[in-house]
């Protein structure tokens, strides 16, 4: 599978197996989480009552196409969202049995950095330009584990060690604008992980980097994940990515997962025409190039032509009367193989 | 360091030469001269005149005037005053503390104020709070500062008799501190209330312009509380065009406010100008442009060593 996608030519050895299941509750449960934004005279349902469970040393990947949600969603489960988007997400974000959503700022400002950590797409722009990388990693670390400056200090080399840096003294004394993109989304991991969160939300980390960057990345975070056993909401529009790294898939579409399968399962035998027309429209270097690459046609609805039933209808070849009807349950179709389909393709 | 510096200097010796050109030529553009006060005095005959604009120098081409006076400026000399024959300098330097009192006190405020109005401004954005700070200070930039001064000197000095309407001390109680400070108040309200005004809105606007940066969004999801994020990752951020800013106002600290002086009869370097200006007083006109010119290029100078201390990105050179 790995050779055969083109995105990554990665020679990485990368968590294929998922855990195995363990009788014990998610690390993080998400039930329900609906984010309608005002935009008149419609709504836009920019997440639309999604759930998903995530366990401790699992990564979940999150794929979609730009629009359908995912990084909202990954906003909200970090409550970033920043006025007028704050107040407006529903549902229950449950990190150890602690819904987040009922937390107060401050209390959650407890738990960003040490119990939930996030890195950015943009590594360019997301470190302050004014601060040495070194202090940048020591802030979490002063803040949540109550280490005084000095070992603060220590523990930022330590990171940079860690996620590959080479002569970490002189990069912690570094200003970001002096680091590669790669050393610097090296440096952003450094931070998320400082406090070893039990969760990390990985938003797009690899997208604004260079191809064999990318495969770097996407080993150190596995490798740390191996490592510090947190749990990952990988999320990405890139496929590739996924086959990497993630353990399961969950495929959003339009403010809705759609599919969620074992990230083999579902590679192998996609259910929902959606995430078959994405398998599809990868470039695969073993198949036969086609002339022209298959593409779903279409446009992802915008607020005010959205059906009433599944919002794939109107692109969907497979689309029965009622699609546009009925949304579809999000119903098992095979073991851990769920998708919200009135026709799913063949398993 | 000191190489950029030096360079930025030796840059500012064609600036000053431009600048003492235009306005030795702008001055002598003008009508009317310095003799002009005699011609309507009768008992002043037209020879008397004559002689005085030989003694002065002041019939010879401007030229040969002007370079008379510009190896002066060079060598120290900056000339004397046409009614009185002062030392130039020394009638610049006796204005200078009362100017840098007042622009100093009203500076410090009006950067405290305007500051804090701004960042809460940007912090609070559409906040009530935040569109009467923007109406406030849209108001207090749109009217001139002589009805500000007016209007405080008829509420505070006239009507409620607070404080005085003018001037730097009472008569007899000069050195008085306590005296001092009750004649301050009225001119420090009045030219702070439109340098507040400008200070808030840049430094709104800075702010805005910073805490929807994407480290301030790291800053946050690293659990960093607001106090944090604010000091030690936005105002570092935001200073930049606020110290430009600073360095564009530093001169004013020395030149002082035309108007707010002579509004409230303020002894300092804006009322000697304006002075100086009705008596076309060439040397001592030329002296202050000199003078703030000297200022205005120290000031930037300033301002971006600053900057490029708190930027490791800016590289002098």
């Amino acid at each position: 599978m790995r050779a055969m996608l083109g995105g990554v030519t990665a020679t990485a050895t990368l968590p294929r197996d998922a855990p195995a299941a363990s009788p014990e509750a998610p690390l993080l449960s998400v039930r329900g989480l609906t984010l309608h934004i005002p935009v008149p005279p419609h709504t836009l349902r920019a997440v639309d009552g999604i759930s998903f469970d995530l366990r401790r040393g699992e990564t979940l990947g999150l794929v979609g196409e730009s629009g359908s949600g995912k990084t909202l969603t990954a906003m909200a489960v970090m409550r970033l969202l920043e006025p007028p988007l704050s107040d407006l997400p529903r549902g229950k974000v449950l990190l150890e049995g602690r819904d987040l959503m009922r937390l107060s700022e401050t209390e959650m400002s407890t738990l960003r950095g040490r119990a939930l950590s996030m890195i950015f797409q943009e590594p360019m722009t997301s470190l302050n330009p004014v601060m040495t990388v070194g202090r940048q990693i020591a802030e979490p670390v002063v803040r949540h584990l109550g280490l005084s400056a000095r070992q603060a200090a220590a523990r930022a080399e330590e990171m940079l060690r860690l996620v590959g840096i080479p002569d970490p003294p002189r990069v912690a004394r570094a200003y970001p604008h002096l680091l590669s993109g790669g050393m610097r989304q090296r440096a952003m991991i450094a931070i998320a992980l400082a406090c070893r969160p039990s969760l990390l939300i990985a938003d797009e980390p690899t997208t604004a980097l260079d191809v064999t960057v990318q495969a770097q990345i996407l080993d150190l975070l596995a490798g740390l994940q191996r490592e510090m056993g947190s749990a990952v909401l990988l999320i990405t529009h890139d496929l590739a990515v996924i086959a990497e790294t993630a353990h399961r898939v969950a495929v959003m579409y339009a403010g809705r997962i759609v599919e969620e399968a074992p990230v083999g399962s579902l590679f192998a035998a996609p259910r929902h025409p959606y995430t078959r027309g994405l398998l599809a429209s990868i470039p695969l270097i073993a198949r036969e190039r086609p002339e022209t690459l298959p593409e779903i046609p279409g446009m992802v609805p915008g607020p005010g032509d959205r059906p009433a039933g599944c919002a794939f209808a109107p692109r969907c070849g497979r689309a029965l009367p009622r699609c546009a009807q009925d949304v579809p349950p999000f119903a098992p179709l095979a073991p851990g193989h769920h998708a919200a389909c009135w026709n799913p393709c063949d398993g | 360091m000191i190489g950029f510096v030096a360079r930025r200097l030796l840059q500012a010796i064609p600036l000053l030469i431009g600048v003492s050109l235009i306005g030795f030529g702008l001055m002598h553009l003008a009508p009317g001269g310095p003799l002009a006060v005699y011609t309507l005095n009768p008992t002043i005959q037209a020879q008397d005149i004559e002689r005085i604009r030989i003694i002065f120098g002041l019939d010879q081409p401007i030229h040969v005037q002007y370079v008379k006076w510009a190896t002066g400026i060079v060598s120290g000399n900056w000339g004397y005053t046409f009614f009185g024959g002062r030392p130039v300098l020394d009638v610049i330097l006796e204005r200078l503390p009362a100017t840098m009192l007042l622009m100093g006190s009203a500076l410090s405020v009006a950067i405290l104020l305007g500051l804090s109005i701004g960042i809460l401004g940007a912090v609070r954005r559409y906040s009530v709070f935040d569109v009467l700070a923007t109406t406030g200070a849209l108001f207090a930039l749109s009217f001139p500062t002589f009805w500000f001064g007016l209007m405080a000197i008829y509420v505070f000095a006239i009507q409620l008799r607070w404080l005085p309407s003018g001037g730097m001390w009472e008569l007899g109680e000069e050195g008085n501190i306590l005296s001092l400070l009750r004649h301050l108040v009225l001119p420090t309200m009045v030219l702070a209330l439109v340098i507040t005004a400008t200070w808030s809105r840049y430094s709104r606007s800075a702010f805005l312009e910073v805490m929807h940066q994407d480290y301030m969004r790291t800053a946050r999801a690293k659990g960093l509380p607001p106090r944090q994020r604010l000091l030690r990752h936005a105002f570092p951020n935001a200073a930049k065009p606020l110290i430009a800013l600073l360095g564009v106002e530093l001169p004013f600290l020395f030149s002082g406010a035309l108007v707010t002086e002579t509004i409230f009869g303020w002894p300092g370097m804006g009322r000697l100008f304006v002075d100086a200006l009705n008596m076309k007083e060439y040397p001592v006109l030329m002296g202050m442009m000199m003078f703030t010119a000297i200022f205005v290029i120290i000031g930037n100078l300033l301002a971006d060593i600053a900057i490029a201390a708190i930027d490791p990105r800016v590289r002098l050179q």
